[in-house]
């Protein structure tokens, strides 16, 4: 059964939601040997019907502005109206990149300013806006980095070092760019295991990835002997920047020593996550890269804006045209309206507000590294639960799911056994943490008196859990209309 | 406070301090060594106030061109084409693009049903089996097919057209570059502005190419001969990648029924902004036996405990957060909400609005291809067909004819001496629905002005 059919569902013949008129005034000389045989068949329904199903739709789904996001390491912080507002202005959406640059001053400007305040807050010495999330952001930033050791004749530094507590787009990211991934392990408190890192190191070594705050939450107090051991062997430091929601304005990766990075706008800078995309991620490099990056860069001279295309050792493009420039003016917008101090702030709040949760949460959840410094967002564990009673990680999200949340994330990172990431960001207020609290404990009680009714959850949902076996074993990816 | 989206005030913080059991915020980053705590310089990022802003962004979107202002012949890749305004108020909506990527189903079958519709109207535009939730933007979806096949074959050479997009092929060249592929591009056929099929058959038989990859209508705006193309290279083992725009899909063949293994190409006339380049996303569409090979993120239908019917992001096992360093891509994102405007603007136009606004593109950039050429200042560059695009040669430098017609209101089309050196003087140009009988009229007599002017 299923209430709302899919869109082609409700078609019917001759019904239209636009109304055009092709004028036999010009003809087109295609011959008909090149046209389609039969009218691709695309729904036929009014407009009515057409906003209806999706309005429906829309309904079905949880967005920032219904409630509390606490997904770890996606930092689904409040989306400004304001931002949205700007960035659908009549002459950003509707100018084309292939205008002459002096005619589009505007954009050209906001690219330009967007990329200083990137290297403000970074302390990086250049950006390209081109690529177009966070793995597009790491593998543009490996190109470089490959491209930089070919370019002084080490073409045997092909390894990249990766912590097992990355995200997989990292080790990905250094295959699809031809390096070997190398793991280094955390230590027993989730930071870097630097004796296992020494071991690891030596003359192949192109590159160490690292996000810090690590995907523990934890801060890598150790960085400059970490990054210090990778140069030392004539590596470079690439940061993920998904975590900097935790130091804007108070600790920067180009001081750290790192001299690629890469952010991710639709998490730190506020720009919605679209249900998956578009977002945007900026890469950052230290001075001795700026002629690596990819083409046309953003200049300026007496007052004008242009774009640059001899970047004399320039990796190419990584994608068609600028980037995602309607996510960039967001971003944009967002740093003029925060100025320092509001990123500041941002961040404090962030690491304030998850520390809260973590220590209040602790006194019923087991968290790993419990006594480990973290930052804006921490991992339990639901290990002993599960072993004990059958409560997973998986339990516990569909249960707030029946309580109205959006369940944080869950089995990452890889090396917390039914681990629950919480990030709360600063846009929360304390009484929806304590709201949230309240309904952790609840649940918590919940599966030990009624675990069956717990692994029944949701229950109050348009939909409940979903067989994902089956549909990976017998993957139906499109709609196909049954014949009378 | 200068972070207004802080609803914490400074009691909170202090209750919250309290129960942490800590002083003051400094505290909390106290173990961040202090060599790296940074001392920002007061005025490097001051903040602004939203009337501060607002008037700022006013004025720099009135430092730029608009498509609403400027009546446009500018394609290349990007296109002045309808959007609907019901799409705008669907995809406005907090719901759909506040949202997270749908990794938790019960809550999120808005997204997943409505990828899963856009997925079936690829699959229909294109006549393949599947298609994935979509990808950055038409280049990339280009790289990952020319990467699924050379995962799938011996040989480490890719054959390109030179008349894909010129982006593209930079793209693909950056992209390809660490697996140390061979990329071969096929030349012009001088006398058609299509690619040398002649020169396809020899490459093909001595490259044995893990791909070819054709795009159609070509960078020029004139149509392949798909269907021959896809003949020549079913005699081999090599991927046949057609690159194709979707709108043109409500007119011409599609490639899936001319033998293509993976249909790629730009979404961005199906209901996205020109919005300089981006976001507009790129779609994946391929046969049944290569959908285990696709990138990207796929929805799946299935059921759910009561039986009812719902949708997931399935085959997942292919993917970079549990593959890992063993994945084939490292993509994680789709552009959701650009996908979304798709369907929607699909569901708009329907089977009959496509192919009207698709038909309409094709005789309007013929009639104008026929008035220009028809008077002493130009010629057609090749005589062979095209679809929403042409490429003429001017007598008047490009240039100038760009420069005099943005006086009188208009943007003229590419100047493609920038490109290549056997167009110089070429001019491209687009006419879409958006033109009527008149503006293109009223435009060619601007465009005989000028050149009487200028020669």
């Amino acid at each position: 059964m299923q209430r709302e059919s899919v869109i082609f569902e409700k078609s019917s013949p001759g019904k239209k939601a636009i109304d055009i008129n092709v004028e036999s005034k010009g003809k087109h000389s295609i011959p008909c040997t090149f046209l389609r045989k039969a009218r691709a068949d695309m729904p036929q329904v009014s407009e009515v019907e057409t906003v209806r199903h999706f309005t429906f739709l829309s309904k079905l789904n949880y967005g920032v502005d219904d409630g509390f996001y606490p997904l770890g390491s996606c930092t689904m912080k409040y989306n400004p109206k304001f931002n949205e507002k700007v960035a659908n202005l009549d002459g950003f959406i509707n100018a084309h990149p292939y205008i002459d640059d002096k005619y589009i001053q505007g954009p050209l400007s906001i690219m330009y300013e967007l990329d200083k305040q990137l290297c403000e807050i970074t302390g990086m010495a250049g950006f390209t806006l081109q690529p177009a999330a966070g793995a597009h952001g790491e593998s543009t930033g490996l190109l470089i980095i490959k491209a930089y050791h070919e370019h002084n004749k080490n073409y045997h530094k092909n390894e990249i070092i990766i912590p097992d507590s990355a995200h997989g787009t990292n080790p990905a990211s250094a295959t699809v760019t031809g390096f070997k991934a190398v793991t280094v392990k955390s230590n027993e408190k989730g930071l870097v295991d630097i004796n296992h890192l020494k071991q690891l190191v030596g003359k192949n070594t192109a590159g160490f990835m690292l996000t810090n705050p690590n995907t523990l939450g934890l801060f890598e107090t150790q960085i400059e002997e970490i990054l210090d051991i990778i140069h030392s062997n004539g590596g470079l430091t690439y940061y993920d920047g998904a975590n900097a929601n935790a130091i804007m304005e108070i600790t920067r990766p180009g001081d750290m020593g790192f001299d690629v990075i890469h952010l991710n706008l639709h998490k730190t800078f506020a720009t919605p996550h679209g249900g998956g995309g578009p977002g945007s991620g900026p890469v950052g490099v230290t001075k001795n890269l700026l002629s690596f990056l990819p083409v046309p860069t953003i200049q300026k001279k007496d007052r004008t804006y242009y774009r640059f295309y001899n970047v004399e050792n320039t990796i190419g493009k990584v994608r068609s045209f600028f980037g995602n420039f309607q996510v960039l003016i967001k971003a944009y917008a967002y740093i003029l309206m925060m100025g320092q101090a509001g990123l500041k702030e941002a961040s404090e709040y962030a690491v304030l507000n998850s520390n809260y949760l973590k220590k209040k949460l602790g006194e019923y959840y087991e968290i790993p590294y419990k006594n480990s410094f973290s930052m804006h967002e921490f991992v339990i564990s639901l290990e002993k639960n599960n072993k004990e009673y059958n409560f997973s990680a998986l339990d516990l999200a569909k249960a707030l799911i029946q309580k109205g949340f959006h369940p944080p994330t869950i089995y990452f990172p890889q090396i917390v056994h039914e681990s629950c990431m919480i990030e709360p960001t600063e846009t929360e207020s304390i009484e929806t943490l304590d709201f949230f609290i309240s309904q952790m404990i609840d649940v918590l009680e919940e599966s030990k008196n009624n675990i069956d009714k717990v692994k029944n959850y949701p229950t109050n949902t348009y939909i409940r859990r979903l067989n994902e076996i089956e549909a990976a074993r017998n993957p139906i990816v499109k709609y196909i209309q049954k014949e009378d | 406070m200068s972070n207004k989206y802080i609803p914490n005030q400074n009691k909170d913080k202090k209750k919250m301090l309290n129960e942490i059991g800590i002083n003051s915020l400094e505290e909390l980053f106290s173990r961040i060594p202090d060599s790296l705590k940074y001392n920002a310089n007061k005025n490097s990022l001051p903040s602004h106030s939203e009337i501060e802003l607002e008037k700022k962004f006013n004025k720099l979107q009135n430092d730029s061109l608009s498509t609403n202002k400027y009546i446009s012949f500018l394609g290349a890749g990007v296109y002045d084409h309808f959007i609907p305004a019901a799409i705008d108020s669907i995809v406005q909506r907090e719901e759909f693009y506040t949202s997270y990527t749908p990794y938790q189903p019960e809550i999120s079958q808005g997204t997943l049903q409505a990828i899963f519709e856009y997925q079936t109207a690829m699959c229909r535009l294109t006549e393949m089996d599947v298609s994935n939730a979509s990808m950055y933007d038409g280049s990339t979806a280009l790289l990952e097919a020319c990467k699924l096949a050379l995962s799938k074959s011996k040989s480490n050479k890719i054959l390109l057209s030179s008349l894909l997009h010129p982006e593209w092929i930079e793209v693909i060249k950056t992209g390809l570059k660490p697996l140390k592929t061979e990329i071969i591009l096929l030349s012009v056929d001088d006398k058609t502005g299509q690619i040398d099929i002649e020169q396809l058959r020899v490459l093909m038989k001595y490259h044995s190419p893990a791909a070819i990859a054709i795009q159609s209508p070509n960078f020029l705006g004139i149509v392949e001969d798909l269907n021959v193309i896809g003949k020549t290279i079913k005699k081999h083992k090599s991927l046949f990648i057609a690159v194709q725009d979707p709108l043109s899909l409500g007119l011409l063949e599609p490639a899936g029924n001319l033998g293509a293994d993976i249909v790629v190409g730009d979404g961005q006339p199906l209901g996205s902004y020109q919005s300089l380049g981006g976001p507009h996303f790129g779609y994946f569409c391929t046969t049944k036996k290569l959908m285990r090979k696709m990138p990207g993120r796929i929805v799946g239908q299935t059921k759910d405990v009561d039986g009812n019917i719902g949708y997931v992001l399935t085959l997942q096992a292919r993917e970079q957060h549990i593959r890992r360093e063993k994945a084939s891509s490292n993509i994680c994102s789709n552009h959701s909400l650009n996908a979304l405007r798709a369907i929607i603007y699909l569901s708009l136009l329907g089977k009959n609005g496509l192919y009207k606004i698709s038909l309409d593109c094709a005789n309007k950039s013929q009639y104008l291809k026929d008035k220009l050429v028809e008077t002493e200042y130009f010629k057609e560059t090749y005589k062979t067909f095209i679809f929403r695009e042409f490429s003429i040669k001017s007598k008047v430098p490009i240039s100038i004819l760009n420069e005099q017609l943005i006086k009188k209101g208009y943007i003229g089309g590419l100047n493609l001496s920038k490109y290549n050196n056997s167009y110089k003087d070429n001019w491209l140009i687009s006419v879409t629905e958006k033109r009527t009988y008149d503006e293109i009229d009223a435009f060619v007599k601007e465009v005989l002005r000028i050149c009487k002017e200028n020669l």
